[in-house]
Order: structure tokens, then sequence, then C-alpha cells
């Protein structure tokens, strides 16, 4: 049988800034409305491989307990399928919810957000230069970055797209990429959560 | 019917067969498709896990360049979709996003106030050619061939197309149009894992498994979908999952618009057919012919 561990937690180790933090983001303070009936936990194809299930993880939230959050390995589970947020009784946009605990373990540098924020760092450094998604060039650098070792398995994978006329090299891009990029540069100014 | 036509960048990439299947068949029904003026990527998922408002200004720019020619927006990635409709809605719903929008677009000496309606290409083929049109055109029923309706996740969900979120039928009543028989496909709308099978690949391939195993146990012949990451992980991985799991699936993954150009007729090699990793021609030689 497995051994139930208890952890008391007391209130120096909770953290009310990030509450008010999560709760200044717009759709965050949503998560105030949660009633812990576990109907995203139920409805989420992936909670089987979260350490916390996303009703769990809102308890934490509430309860001041970022570290714990921020080093879970839930938001990094979750696949933007919305399933939760469709079935959410309260209306809390889940999935939003769990772009900002990523956005916020990225920005802490967590231990857990490193492949995660490596296949978006390549991706968002593509984009920037072309305007336009490479998948041959993202899959390259996310390889070499987060997973050098990968390569091997990933190979066959490679070969079987590169055989089929899937994996071009080089590709389109945009015209005006001066435009994007100023956009791109104010935008991550103004979005400095 | 004119439409504003945003591919995404993966129909010029790994799904290229989505794009020249996408094409043949709009030419076909005669849809006008008219490449949105130096479309940007949509940021998929990457982009919102790292900034919002940038992830909004992305399809905000393609939402302006469409809102130009008046045309509604129209695309086969339920991942551009999903974000094309989101700051759409977003941009409504919160003044902030918007002007916050509005502010890093002026850099780029571009503005966008909302208005562009967007379809996926199923919803373009099902409401505006219409069923009926379509079974009058098809020159080739594939009478006999099981087709397991296989939806994914975003296409059905908030942004989503207007259809039932769990039970959507859109694809259903399309394959019934074309003479083949949509299976009982229980997890139509159930996530196939998306860019987890990047970042958690285990968990990536036990969803894909599922599917395949929900297919195969209502004897489908394939499965068709209408997202290029779904397409993606269950057709190049499907020889992973059987070597992972020991399983012996060979099922094709083909896009809804392939058997929509086999009922028409059209050749095999402009539906980009021979493109599936699982062999998928073999299959739907048994029940269609190509033109000659």
């Amino acid at each position: 049988m497995k051994e139930t561990q208890q952890t008391v937690l007391y209130e120096q180790a909770m953290d009310p800034k990030f509450l008010e933090e999560v709760y200044g983001i717009p759709g965050g303070g949503k998560v105030k409305n949660c009633i812990q009936c576990g109907t995203c936990s139920g409805s989420c194809p992936v909670s089987w491989a979260m350490e916390e299930s996303p009703r769990q993880i809102f308890a934490m939230v509430r309860a001041g307990m970022k570290d714990r959050v921020l080093n879970s390995l839930t938001m990094w589970t979750c696949a933007s399928c919305y399933q939760c947020a469709e079935r959410c009784p309260q209306e809390i946009k889940i999935t939003d919810i769990m772009y900002i605990l990523k956005r916020m373990a990225i920005r802490e540098n967590r231990r857990r957000s490193r492949r995660a924020r490596a296949l978006s760092v390549a991706f968002v450094e593509i984009v920037n230069k072309y305007g336009r998604n490479r998948e041959t060039e993202l899959m390259a650098r996310f390889m070499l970055t987060a997973d050098p070792l990968g390569v091997f398995s990933a190979a066959p994978v490679g070969l079987s797209l590169m055989t089929h006329g899937r994996l071009p090299l080089g590709g389109s891009r945009v015209r005006q990429i001066e435009g994007l990029r100023k956009i791109v540069a104010k935008a991550q100014e103004l979005g400095g959560e | 019917m004119r439409y504003a036509y945003y591919p995404g960048c993966s129909l010029d990439a790994t799904s290229r067969h989505y794009g020249e299947s996408v094409l043949a068949v709009a030419t076909a029904l005669g849809m006008e498709l008219v490449e949105i003026d130096d479309w940007n990527c949509c940021g998929a998922t990457a982009y919102m896990s790292v900034n919002e408002v940038l992830s909004f200004c992305l399809s905000a720019r393609n939402l302006s360049q469409a809102a130009r020619t008046g045309d509604p927006v129209v695309t086969p990635c339920s991942a551009c979709f999903t974000n094309l409709r989101k700051t759409e809605a977003y941009m409504a719903m919160f003044p902030d996003i918007k002007g916050k929008v509005n502010q890093a677009l002026a850099e780029g000496g571009m503005h966008y106030d909302g208005g562009v309606v967007t379809k996926h290409f199923l919803q373009a083929v099902v409401e505006d050619v219409g069923l009926d049109r379509i079974r009058a055109m098809v020159s080739q029923p594939l009478e006999g061939l099981r087709v397991a309706p296989y939806y994914g996740c975003q296409i059905a969900r908030p942004h989503g197309i207007e259809d039932d979120c769990d039970n959507p039928t859109m694809m259903d009543r399309l394959i019934e149009t074309l003479g083949a028989t949509p299976t009982y496909y229980p997890m139509k709308t159930v996530c196939c894992g998306g860019s987890l099978m990047g970042t958690r690949e285990e968990v990536a391939l036990r969803l894909c498994r599922n599917l395949l195993l929900c297919a195969q146990q209502d004897k489908a012949d394939c499965i068709a979908v209408t997202c290029p990451l779904c397409q993606m992980n269950l057709d190049v991985y499907q020889k992973r999952i059987n070597h992972v799991y020991g399983t012996d699936f060979h099922l094709p993954i083909v896009y809804f618009t392939q058997l929509i150009g086999l009922a028409l007729r059209l050749k095999f090699e402009d539906l980009g057919l021979q493109r599936c990793v699982v062999p998928a021609i073999p299959v739907m030689a048994r029940f269609a012919r190509e033109a000659s």
C-alpha cells in the first residue's frame, strides 16, 4: 500500500504577494470563484500524468503556496485542449490560468520549465526572424538546446518526415518583417507581466 | 464564395499534404481562396506561454490584413483557428487587451478594431458549400470505407466551431455525404497531446495510443483529422507507439479534405496522399479510383 505523507505548512511558507499577482492578471481573479468541484481534473485527459491535479493547483494557489505551485509539473503537462475551461461550472478560464502559471515559472527560471521554455524560446526566435515558423529549424533548435541526446530517438521521426517531403529546408518569410519586429518589440514591452 | 485564406506555417512543411488537398478541394468545390497578404505565424501555444499580449498581437496583425479584403477568414489548422477566434473574442471582452494590442500594432503602422469572421475550413465546406451541393458533386461514393471522425480538441472548444462541444457531428455528416461510414468514435474530441509530443513524449504517446485503439475497436479503415498536429502525432509517431506499447496499428491518418478529394475523383498525388507516413494509398485504392 502506498504510504501517505503529510506535510504541515505554516503561515510563514505562504506568499500573499503571489495571490495578489495571480489575481491581478486579466482572468486570474476568477480563481477566487473555484468551488473545488473537480470537474476540471475529471475532464482533463492528462491529469494522470500530473503530480497535482488542476483542482489541487487552484486550492494551492488560493493558499498562497507559491513554491509548490511554480515548481509543479501540472501546467507543463497541460496540452491546452480547453476541455476543463469548456466544462467549468464557474466559467473559470482554466487554460488561461495554466498559461499564467507557465509564464510566472518561466520568468522565475523554475526547474521544471526547462523543456517547455526551450521550445517556446526557439519558437519565438524563429518567428521573430522570419515572421513564420519553420518547423524543421524549430525541431533542430529545440533538440539541440533541450535534449541533445534525444536526437537519436527523434531521428526515425525526422527521417519519416523527410522521405515523405514533409521536412523542407528553408521556407517562406514575412515581407514586412521590420514592421512585424517593431510590433513584437512593443508587445514584449507592454506584456511584461 | 471568396475567403481570406490563412494556411498557417505547418501547411508549408510537416502538413504539406493538408495544404495541397485543401487547395485541390477548394478549386473543385468552387471556393475562391485568396491568401492573406503577408500573413505571419499565429503564435501557436508557445507564444501564449511566454507573453499573452504578444500572442494576441500576432493574430490581430493577420486579422487586420484580412479586414482590408472584407472577406471571411478561413483556416484549415485548428490551432490557428483557435488563436484567431480567441484574439477576436478577448479583444472584444477585455478593453485592456484591445488597447495594448493596438498600441503595439501602431508601431508597425497597423490597427485592428475587430469584426472579422473566422471559420475553420471544415465549417466553410459544410456550412457554406453545403452538404447537398457536395452530394451532387460526388462522382464516386466511398462505399464501404469506415472512417473514425477525429475532430481533435481545439476545434470543438470555447472558441471552436458552432457545433456540440462534446459530440460534434459536422464531420460525421460530411463523411456520410461522401458515401463513407463514420464509425462510433467516442474519443472524437479527446486531445492528442499536441506539442507535448516534444516536451513530454510519454504522455502524448499514451493519448495517441488510446485514440488509435478506440478507432480500431469499431473497425475503422482510417482516421479522418482536421488538424496538422493531430495528423502528425497519430501518423508519424504511429510506429513509435507500436514500438513502445507492443501494438500493431497501421491505421492511415487522412485529412477530411483528402476524403472529399477521393469522392470527387481527384488525383491521389494532388491530394498529397503519398505523404502519409502510414501508407494511405493502398487502403484508399480499395474504395476509390483516381482520375486518369
